[in-house]
């Protein structure tokens, strides 16, 4: 493996508190060094990096893969060439395939075919067999064949009683909990948010209290018997609060929101024509709960941004809307569109360093994987960003085998250049380096 | 403005109240048609029509085949049981088949709200929806207001009280938005659980009590009440809602002395509105059914047979 030298980019590293003009060098799949000026060496590729930022690589922890079970809709392989494309160097892959992931040979069979992948993926166990809400998976022992972390995530654990033995187990193997949070009675089959624009388009609505009714049982049991919850897509403002609370009171409490929670609204569904697309759970919400997300992010009570990454066969999504399933894919969509957020003068407060502390810094410490540094022997996985780069959404031109997205045709300022896994280039101006192809 | 310029009739909350007067002028000539004895006249003759209902409908769908027949129109009526639905043909591959027959003009009821959206981005021809889930129901919120121009001579600063269960009723949202933008004042009343959130955005008023809602009401018009919303949790018993909701000549006794009682049917006599109201002399209830034909003639002639000048 050669060294890489990336030179005169702003290299920006919240764990370090590093924010400035300097080279990077990468040797041995590892970070090698940091300096003002690193001279190469006979051996060393350069990327020269003048006006770019340098990262460490993005870490989207809340993505759906379908395989296996689903290849059509979304495989391992493509997948991983969607997180290149989209600037990630690692994604964790939701339990909720066929076969459910909730047995170390699912984990193992992830892992196995993650070896043929571009980017690092990272299994997630079920919390219950099958996703049945009602027996424990085998957390331990899944954790010992790689799952990061456990997770009905598709569906809550309804059940009251289940949740508090999983959590109450849990926390004897140190395991993190992902919470999909959503009370399913008082949901009741809604299909978007509960809110004025569900009233006019006749839509059934899903409550915001359906999410938060579930946060709060569960940060009671978190309470009670202990472990570490980490709350999956937060959707509303009483969700925000239900979280800071607990922060408040040192519970073990995380949580993230996706890009689509804070750029769109409800009236998005309206907007686009009842478009299918803007179709996911948790639904796209009000104003209101926009802005409490994004204050949630600003102030630490959300801790990460992840995609939700939830790929469809747009024959699946071309149909009414009652009858599309939930789910927007964003992995090659998330960076360029926070980065646009960013750049735009939209948002005052949000800026690069915290953008990269929420994909990567944050997600990292909260799964407790390699990564979400630029330090001296870390992974050399880095994600370099072009902020003049242009691009327009164009879900036809994807690596993901989905098109599912309410932002096709949306033009970003801000772009992935550069994804680099354990040292390794895996995509370059937006073309993404196929090893499965290869091998 | 002598014609429509649209291409399909998806809701009345996208509709100009100039298109709504359009129409309800039209349809004041085409009713006139219907009370000649030789109901029939060449306007569309050659235009072809598909009605498509995936739920089943009486009135309706009888309302459009009639008036397609009295415009000389050639129609093929599909419904929900017989179609290729049951078989899993998706609802856009069934439209395109029978589109490539060389259909102009598609009437689709369809359970799931924005389907007639979604039929119409799909295809080139003209779509009325006849009732999408919970979403509008647009020629039955025209028939509506045709009745009560008709009785009434105008629509401007009328109060119309409905009452029911607004939360569902694609019947509600059409004559809300119709109404409005017609310059009536609307008020609605029912069970709260029966009312749509944040029903502000309407431009309504919601009373819980039926008796002040009705007061000085010069129309108002009961909805259909789904058995099936009572196991869902959304109201006790049929017997409670007919006591405290039910419409009857004694809860009516605040609204204006020649209220028109108005109801878009099939009623459940005896829960929402009793016989002696639905049948009494200030009941409109079948005048709707006659309007129905006149307003559907009038869409179909605005959207397939030109301008009024032809």
């Amino acid at each position: 493996m050669s060294n890489l030298l990336i030179k005169n980019g702003r290299l920006i590293d919240p764990l370090q508190e590093l924010d400035g003009v300097t080279d990077l060098l990468l040797s041995g799949g590892l970070i090698e060094k940091i300096a003002d000026k690193i001279n190469p060496t006979v051996d060393t590729e350069i990327i020269e990096a003048e006006g770019l930022i340098i990262t460490p690589g993005l870490i989207d922890m809340h993505v759906h893969l379908r395989d296996p079970g689903e290849e059509y809709k979304e495989d391992i392989i493509s997948g991983a060439l969607a997180a290149a494309a989209g600037g990630f160097t690692a994604l964790a892959a939701m339990a909720n395939t066929d076969p459910v992931c909730d047995d170390p040979s699912v984990v193992r069979y992830v892992m196995d075919r993650a070896r043929d992948a571009v980017v690092k993926v990272y299994p997630i166990g079920a919390v219950t067999r099958g996703l049945n809400g009602k027996e424990l998976a085998e957390m331990g022992r899944m954790k010992r064949a790689g799952a990061v972390a456990f997770s009905d995530d598709g569906k809550p654990v309804s059940g009251g009683l289940i949740m508090r033995n999983a959590l109450q187990y849990a926390s004897g193997l140190d395991c993190l909990i992902i919470a999909h949070e959503e009370d399913l009675s008082i949901a009741a089959g809604g299909v978007m948010h509960e809110g004025e624009t569900s009233s006019t388009l006749g839509l059934r609505g899903i409550p915001s209290a359906a999410e938060e009714a579930m946060i709060a049982r569960d940060l009671i049991l978190l309470e009670s018997v202990g472990g570490r919850i980490h709350v999956a897509h937060l959707s509303s403002a009483g969700s925000v609060e239900l979280v800071r609370q607990a922060k408040e009171k040192g519970l073990k409490v995380t949580a993230e929101v996706t890009p689509h929670h804070l750029l769109l609204t409800d009236r998005a569904v309206k907007n686009s024509g009842y478009s299918t697309n803007t179709k996911v759970n948790p639904p796209l919400r009000s104003e209101l709960d926009r802005q409490a997300l994004w204050e949630g992010l600003f102030d630490g009570t959300i801790d990460a941004i992840a995609s939700d990454h939830a790929p469809h066969h747009p024959d699946d999504k071309d149909v009414e809307f009652d009858f599309a399933p939930f789910g927007i894919a964003g992995l090659e969509t998330t960076l360029s569109l926070l980065l646009d957020e960013a750049f735009s003068g939209r948002n005052k407060k949000f800026n690069l360093p915290l953008l990269v502390e929420k994909l990567s810094t944050a997600p990292a410490r909260i799964l407790n994987i390699p990564g979400g540094s630029l330090k001296p022997g870390c992974p050399a996985d880095v994600t370099i960003i072009d902020p003049l780069r242009g691009m327009t959404v164009n879900p036809e031109k994807w690596y993901s085998k989905s098109m599912n997205t309410p932002f096709a045709g949306r033009r970003l300022m801000g772009a992935p250049v550069y994804t680099i896994v354990d040292g390794r280039v895996v995509m370059k101006e937006g073309v993404a380096a196929d090893y499965s192809r290869i091998n | 403005m002598q014609t429509l310029r649209r291409k399909d009739i998806l809701g009345l909350e996208e509709m100009s109240a100039e298109e709504i007067t359009l129409i309800l002028e039209t349809a004041r000539s085409m009713r006139e048609i219907m009370q000649r004895k030789i109901k029939k006249v060449p306007t569309l003759r050659g235009r072809s029509i598909l009605n498509l209902f995936y739920e089943p409908s009486t009135r309706t769908k009888a309302s459009f085949e009639l008036a397609q027949k009295y415009m000389s129109a050639d129609s093929v009526s599909v419904a929900g049981a017989s179609s290729s639905l049951t078989k899993g043909e998706t609802l856009k591959d069934t439209v395109r088949n029978v589109e490539v027959m060389g259909v102009e003009c598609v009437i689709m009821r369809h359970p799931v709200s924005g389907s007639a959206y979604y039929l119409a981005h799909n295809v080139e021809a003209s779509v009325i929806n006849a009732g999408d889930g919970m979403h509008e129901h647009p020629t039955q919120g025209l028939l509506d207001m045709f009745t009560i121009w008709e009785k009434k001579g105008r629509l401007e600063k009328l109060k119309v009280t409905i009452v029911g269960d607004i939360r569902h009723s694609r019947v509600a949202r059409s004559n809300i938005w119709g109404l409005k933008k017609m310059g009536a004042e609307v008020v609605v009343a029912g069970p709260p659980t029966l009312m749509p959130p944040d029903l502000e955005v309407f431009g309504i008023n919601f009373c819980s009590n039926v008796e002040d809602a009705v007061e000085d009401a010069d129309v108002v018009m009961a909805l259909r009440l789904q058995k099936e919303r009572q196991e869902s949790g959304l109201f006790p018993s049929l017997r409670e809602y007919a006591e405290l909701y039910g419409l009857n000549t004694q809860r009516l006794k605040k609204a204006k002395e020649d209220a028109l009682i108005m109801h878009p049917g099939p009623m459940n006599r005896g829960i929402e509105i009793t016989s002696e109201l639905a049948d009494g002399p200030n009941s409109v209830v079948l005048e709707q059914v006659t309007g129905g034909v006149a307003v559907r003639m009038a869409l179909l002639y605005l959207l397939l047979g030109g301008t009024k000048e032809e």
